[in-house]
């Protein structure tokens, strides 16, 4: 069966690189960041699941090679 | 109470859209039979089954209701997630998964019919059927009315389109493509309220500022000061906490009869594990989930006790819309939260994540549904086996395809009901909570002992089903004002809360179902021999222990450990 790893990884490499992009794009907003305390949580968030995603899509491929 | 989206919100929600459908088109093809659509083909493996088995019980309603009961009731809540869970699910995992998985049984009315006889298990299929339904009719009427509510959105639009894509991938992947969706949603679930809670504790000043923010509050309801912020410390009398439940009645009501009632024998729940691809990663499955539930209180909880807070604050403009009665709609907690803290972008996030939650609820009802209409009410009464096992595993599928559509169409109509007649189907809804505990008693007594009957453990459910009624029927909590709530034969006594009422009603199911189940097996003759029951009863089965060589985090014990210690490390440090 499919790797539930790849659409995951996949999944959360798109909309990380999205709202990073966006957060980036917004960063001088900071009437936008100051419902969130003045934290770009775009960026922040963006990050973190571009790095989820990518270790999620490098387990996958690493096991797929193993077989 | 209006939460405008943006163009990048409505992206990140039309992405996962497109993933959840992708799993179930990218699935479609492996569901050749019926035992790969209804049953995964026994073939997920532990952690996958693991992280499903917690994501369908995250339903819109839970998370929505537990963030409202964290604002009503403060940290008292984590019993839910803690007493309320933890030791119901370490026991299913040690002690009843051998059995159920063994069994070979693909459904939990089937282990009853297994075990038992063919009414137990007719009793058993045709109220879980019911109630599955009525569950997510009414998660699905809640959902759209807060995207009309809050987000502006059709009514019937968004309650047609959610259901929908539901039915899209569960349609097309079956209980695979539900069990790989719940994952997903699990991890959108996680990811997309991580920064609420992450910036609303940092807004009030982290723990040691909620507590200090939360005392006055306490204090002013004529609470001790750190009512909100511990779990056992004011459980002494029912009166010096909000919950209003003595210790006894939360170890007893929650901890044993509700958990183990729900976690134990609620086949939407188990039906995850039995999917997994061996009888030691079915027994992991439990244990795999109980991991990430103990730490959702910090997500979803925690964020409601600062709601309490934040709205003794004037400074902040934080507000919890009224609801029809004129009380606090403390199920929008959430929303208002998301809308307080969280910019565009990771507020689409935010509100996919409670999409997602909502999904993978509906799914689980879904896929619950279909595999008891299709083994043991159509394969036991409508079209029995023909002996032509490859056609037989065609015929059921198409069989299964066509109760899932079913079953999507009764849960639209089911939402529409709810919102012509929302009483009804809250009543409904309370009286189908009743079949979990003598359930429960009557699977237990099944598995210890192999003296129990069919004939007793026929009654000992019904039996324990009417009571629990008879017990709603006569007693209110105090200032109910309709009759759903209880008291509709006669009021012969008052609980101070409702959740005192759902506690005792339980116990009293419970007590009855086991009291009558041991009764009539005293009284009646054992019509299984020995043989029949082998595999299905702790006495009968030989016990093969195989995983020795295994470390011990692969073993189902080292994990229960390491669960049971977490557990334990929490209840003391929130104590």
């Amino acid at each position: 069966m499919v790797d539930i790893r790849i659409p995951i990884g996949l999944m959360f490499t798109i909309v990380g690189i999205i709202i990073s992009v966006f957060g980036f794009v917004t960063i001088s907003n900071t009437e936008m960041y100051h419902k969130s305390l003045g934290i770009n949580v775009n960026i922040i968030m963006g990050i973190l699941m571009l790095i989820f995603g990518l270790i999620m899509l490098f387990f996958a491929f690493r096991k797929k090679k193993k077989a | 109470m209006r939460v405008d989206l943006s163009w990048v919100d409505y992206l990140i929600m039309i992405i996962y859209f497109l993933f959840v459908l992708g799993i179930g088109w990218f699935l479609r093809k492996f569901m050749k039979n019926a035992n790969a659509f209804l049953e995964a083909g026994r073939s997920m493996p532990a952690w996958v089954a693991g992280l499903a088995f917690i994501s369908t019980n995250l339903g819109a309603l839970e998370v929505m209701g537990m963030t409202g009961s964290g604002m009503k009731y403060g940290m008292l809540t984590t019993h839910f997630y803690w007493i309320g869970a933890i030791p119901a699910m370490i026991f299913l995992a040690l002690f009843m998964m051998p059995f159920y998985y063994g069994s070979k049984a693909r459904s939990v009315p089937e282990f009853l019919k297994l075990r038992y006889d063919e009414k137990t298990r007719a009793l058993n299929a045709i109220l879980f059927a019911v109630m599955t339904v009525l569950a997510s009719g009414i998660s699905m009427y809640a959902l759209a009315l807060l995207m009309e509510n809050v987000l502006g959105w059709n009514f019937n639009l968004s309650l047609w389109i959610s259901a929908l894509i539901v039915l899209g991938y569960t349609y097309l992947g079956g209980l695979s493509s539900a069990i790989y969706n719940e994952v997903l949603q699990f991890f959108i679930i996680v990811i997309g309220l991580l920064p609420l809670a992450f910036l609303a504790l940092k807004d009030v000043g982290g723990w040691v500022g909620l507590k200090a923010q939360l005392a006055p509050i306490a204090i002013s309801r004529g609470f001790p000061a750190d009512t909100f912020t511990t779990t056992w410390s004011h459980t002494g009398q029912a009166t010096s906490n909000p919950l209003g439940v003595e210790w006894y009645g939360i170890l007893f009501g929650l901890g044993f009869v509700l958990s183990f009632g729900y976690w134990c024998t609620n086949f939407l729940i188990v039906q995850r594990a039995f999917a997994a691809e061996s009888k030691a990663a079915a027994r992991k499955v439990p244990l795999i989930g109980a991991l990430p539930k103990m730490f959702i209180p910090f997500l979803i909880i925690v964020p409601g006790i600062i709601a309490l807070a934040l709205s003794h604050d004037p400074g902040k403009g934080f507000t919890i819309p009224a609801d029809a009665g004129g009380g606090l709609n403390y199920n929008l907690t959430i929303i208002m939260l998301l809308k307080q803290y969280l910019p565009t972008g990771v507020l689409g996030l935010g509100i996919t994540a409670l999409l997602a939650s909502f999904m993978s609820g509906m799914a689980g009802n879904v896929s619950a549904f279909n595999t008891v209409w299709t083994y043991d009410i159509y394969q036991s009464y409508i079209r029995p086996r023909t002996g032509n096992e490859e056609a037989d595993g065609k015929h059921y599928l198409k069989v299964g395809r066509i109760a899932t559509i079913f079953g999507i169409l009764l849960s639209i109509a089911s939402a529409y009901i709810a919102g012509k007649f929302g009483n009804i189907m809250d009543f409904l809804q309370t009286i189908f909570s009743m079949i979990n505990a003598p359930l429960f008693a009557v699977i237990f007594l099944g598995m210890f002992w192999k003296r129990t009957t069919g004939h007793a453990a026929f009654w000992g459910l019904l039996l324990g089903f009417l009571m629990a009624l008879l017990h709603h029927g006569l007693t209110i909590p105090a200032g109910a004002t309709s009759l759903v709530k209880g008291g509709w034969i006669a009021s012969l006594h008052t609980y101070p809360v409702e959740m005192a009422q759902n506690f005792w009603t339980a116990i009293i199911a419970f007590t009855v179902s086991t009291t009558v189940t041991i009764g009539l097996t005293l009284l009646t003759k054992q019509k299984k021999s020995d043989e029949e029951l082998t595999g299905l009863v702790y006495s009968l089965t030989p016990r093969t222990i195989v995983d020795k060589d295994l470390p011990w985090y692969q073993r189902p014990a080292g994990l229960a450990i390491l669960v049971g210690v977490i557990f334990l490390v929490l209840t003391i440090m929130f104590w």
